[in-house]
């Protein structure tokens, strides 16, 4: 086997053994460029891997040279990829935007144990990605959450500590389910490895212990998603950590949970089980709805804008699990791409937030009095994703929608289509507030600051705005998302 | 056997809900892991159960009486309302009675879990792998990744301790003052005792191929021989012994001792974590593959295990400093 062979290994380990490698050399420049190393090198390994998975199909490595379903199986396939994809590139962007950041926002002897964190919690998800095995993904779930947890902890408010511990409290409820749930589906099977489960279980859906083992997993995946009512952990959790893990849990862990809801429903369990016998459809559906109308309308009074996105995040997942619930090719095809979509938007957000806080200090409505002035390119940024996020036309936003009310109109709930346009409604309400706060603001801080042009640092300023231009460009250029979304949609469906 | 084993469960889970002396409650939790790990010898799980009884009923109880000291010992009255919690851990629990309904019985040779994947690990395991413990097989080399994943887990944890806390480096030492008060009875019997919890460690990290054991186990009663000696002799003795960076970085060097044996593997052709790339024989290769994640787990569980103690301890010099008394 040549190098090229072990990629879907490596995309994973490097950031793993970079972290312990972080904690020896035990010096924070040292720990940043490891962390930018590592997550650069995964990043062109998954786009290595794209290219090979849309020429020859899904790829699969057995971990320790043992053949599954004996030994562990990594499997990547469309959705996998696109995701390790998401991830990599988030990542590695992060990263960069970190490092001036991290300097102010943690204390000096923090920041090398805070760079090893961030670095597990990256491979965490992707191993979550990648594998083929539901026990290893457990695994991977484990070590990403105990990572998300400290990252959050180390926020500069005191709140922050008890919003990691309410998180952890749910996320641990969340995964015991799961463990529940892969302990129901052994007990039947005897098996962990997903395709194997995938051929085993449709003889067995009429036994009790699957059907409760499928109701625990959806149950502790949906409280990891972040789906309404579960929701509770996640507005604090996103508010107080520092910066930099907001930036990257918003957009990436939720959306992993949503790959693990997919992968659980469509490839473990199938399409027609899961969202035609089960009641599932109905209730994703109604519970995103009510995601989408009560988190867009609290969102509306927020003053502090991390928790403004944070609870628009809880609505756009609602939008999620909405176009799942239509159980339809087009509508989990729609929630792929608005996975995609949300996190270039909330990426580029919460690092312009990010920006704002390391130069004015805070990230409520009133520091953002003469912003526009101050820091111009922030502003643009911060404006930019907020159209992306309403959904105007010509940003990335637009083709989520558009293609969610498709799916809805498709299925004939042309009722639903209306909630996502009143959706939209709401989030121009509260994007107009934070838009009015910054350009239009009277500067009443003159005289503590002057309002001359101080823009971020170019290491900030690069990252925000590779993922602005990327909302843009995913905006006008739908072909690589609509058509990537609708194949891994089609295979999903259509079984592995 | 198994009736009154789960009924005990049942009375010690009731009790520690309903007491609220926290000392009483943790001790309650130490007993609840106790008939835990009966419960699992019960079932001919070994490993399983000498870990429960290491992790749960050993080292946790340790810790959450030095959070105790930190904290205060008893709890206060919720203020939230009880029936929400009542209502969800009653569906739940009635979704897991729904869901045994239709379980195999326990210990059925017909059962689905013993017929699919398992017989291949019985069968093949003695022939591929060479040792006679087949949980050291399957958690070790069939499914040693995962084993992998598990120690960054606790490495992960660690790294949680040192943010959370934070370890003062060189925190206040209190060489000959130990926590519990002078015990002449103690310091005599854990100075017999400490030699053999040591040696003993070493058995269970070394032994792991043949009997109940493996680098878990052993990290946590190496560790939790330190820990008795720094609550008996005096505080921040152990510290003098192995200083806390360098303990960090002994956790680091587990973990990367155990991927650097499947970077091995792999740069020499093999999938990773491919033993078999270790050796020509393909036995033996399984042998030192093993040996050397073990030993890694070993380090790195020791390490952490400690880290923790050390980080709680430290807080308690730093709280408890004003209200001490001048040593006599």
């Amino acid at each position: 086997m040549s190098l090229v062979d072990h990629l879907p290994i490596l995309i994973i380990i490097i950031p793993l053994i970079a972290a312990p490698l972080c904690v020896l050399f035990d010096s924070a420049k040292a720990s940043w460029l490891l962390a930018l190393a590592a997550c650069i090198s995964s990043f062109i390994g998954s786009i290595k891997l794209l290219n090979t998975i849309t020429l020859s199909g899904p790829i699969s490595y057995s971990l320790g040279g043992w053949q599954p379903p004996w030994g562990i199986e990594y499997r990547l396939d469309l959705l996998s990829i696109i995701l390790l994809l998401l991830l990599t590139s988030i990542a590695s962007l992060v990263v960069l935007f970190a490092r001036y950041s991290v300097e102010q926002e943690i204390s000096k002897n923090r920041i090398v144990p805070f760079y090893a964190t961030l670095l597990l919690a990256i491979a965490g998800l992707s191993g979550i990605c990648i594998s083929g095995d539901v026990f290893n993904l457990f695994v991977f779930l484990e070590i990403s959450s105990i990572a998300s947890y400290t990252l959050i902890s180390l926020g500069k408010d005191r709140r922050a500590l008890n919003a990691a511990f309410k998180y952890l409290v749910m996320g641990t409820i969340g995964a015991t389910f799961i463990l529940i749930g892969i302990g129901f589906l052994y007990m039947q099977t005897g098996t962990l490895n997903m395709q194997d489960l995938s051929e085993r279980l449709p003889s067995l859906y009429d036994n009790r212990t699957i059907r409760a083992g499928f109701a625990f997993l959806t149950v502790g995946v949906c409280l990891k998603l972040a789906l309404f009512p579960l929701h509770l952990w996640l507005p604090n959790a996103y508010a107080y950590a520092p910066s930099v893990v907001s930036a990257f849990l918003a957009a990436t862990a939720t959306k992993v949970a949503v790959y693990m809801l997919l992968r659980f429903l469509l490839t473990v369990f199938d399409f027609n089980f899961s969202l035609n016998t089960m009641p599932l459809d109905v209730i994703l559906i109604a519970l995103g709805s009510v995601a989408i109308v009560s988190s867009s309308l609290v969102a509306i009074f927020q003053v502090n804008l991390k928790r403004l996105l944070a609870y628009s995040s809880i609505a756009q997942l609602g939008y999620i699990s909405l176009s799942i619930g239509l159980a339809s090719k087009l509508g989990i095809a729609s929630a792929i791409i608005h996975l995609f979509n949300h996190a270039l938007m909330k990426g580029a957000l919460f690092l312009a937030l990010g920006a704002m806080i390391y130069k004015v200090g805070g990230a409520e409505l009133k520091h953002c009095q003469g912003m526009l002035k101050r820091m111009p390119l922030t502003s643009l940024a911060i404006i930019i994703g907020g159209l992306s996020l309403i959904g105007i036309p010509g940003t990335a936003g637009f083709i989520s929608k558009w293609s969610m009310i498709n799916a809805s109109l498709e299925a004939g709930l042309w009722p639903l289509a209306l909630l996502i346009l009143f959706g939209s409604l709401l989030a121009i309400i509260y994007v107009w507030k934070m838009v009015e706060a910054i350009t239009l603001q009277p500067s009443t801080s003159t005289a503590t600051a002057p309002l001359t042009r101080d823009e971020a640092p170019l290491t900030m300023l690069v990252p925000i705005w590779a993922l602005v231009i990327a909302n843009i460009y995913y905006g006008i250029n739908t072909e690589l998302t609509v058509s990537l979304a609708q194949r891994a949609a089609n295979i999903l469906v259509g079984g592995y | 056997m198994d009736i009154s084993l789960l009924a005990m469960l049942c009375v010690t889970a009731i009790a520690a809900i309903r007491i609220r002396d926290l000392f009483a409650v943790t001790m309650l939790f130490g007993i609840y892991s106790f008939l835990t790990a009966t419960f699992f010898l019960s079932l001919d799980a070994i490993d399983v159960a000498f870990t429960e009884a290491a992790v749960g009923a050993g080292i946790t109880t340790v810790l959450m009486l030095a959070t105790l000291r930190l904290t205060g010992r008893y709890e206060r009255k919720p203020k939230h309302n009880i029936f929400i919690p009542l209502i969800v851990v009653s569906i739940t629990g009635a979704a897991l009675v729904y869901g045994t309904l239709d379980a195999p019985l326990l210990g059925d040779p017909n059962a689905p879990a013993q017929q699919h994947v398992s017989p291949r690990y019985i069968e093949e395991s003695p022939k591929e792998i060479g040792i006679p413990n087949m949980v050291t097989s399957v958690l070790a080399s069939y499914r040693g990744y995962d084993t992998l994943g598990e120690t960054f887990v606790i490495f992960c944890a660690g790294l949680a301790v040192i943010i959370i806390l934070g370890i003062q480096d060189s925190g206040e030492v209190h060489p000959g003052r130990s926590a519990i008060g002078d015990q002449l009875v103690l310091r005599v019997v854990v100075k017999v005792l400490l030699p053999f919890i040591l040696l003993f460690a070493l058995y269970v990290q070394l032994h792991g191929d043949y009997g109940a054991g493996g680098g878990f186990q052993a990290g946590i009663i190496f560790a939790s021989g330190f820990i008795l000696y720094d609550l008996v002799f005096g505080e921040g003795d152990a510290r003098l012994i192995i200083p806390p960076t360098f303990l960090k970085r002994m956790a680091a060097l587990g973990v990367l001792l155990y991927a650097s044996v499947g970077l091995y593997s792999l740069f020499n052709g093999k999938a990773f974590l491919d033993y078999s790339a270790l050796s020509d024989n393909p036995t033996s290769a399984q042998h030192i593959g093993i040996f050397l994640v073990e030993l890694g787990v070993g380090i790195t569980v020791f390490s952490v295990a400690l880290t923790i103690f050390f980080a709680f301890s430290g807080r308690a010099q730093i709280t408890v400093k004003t209200d001490r008394r001048p040593p006599l």
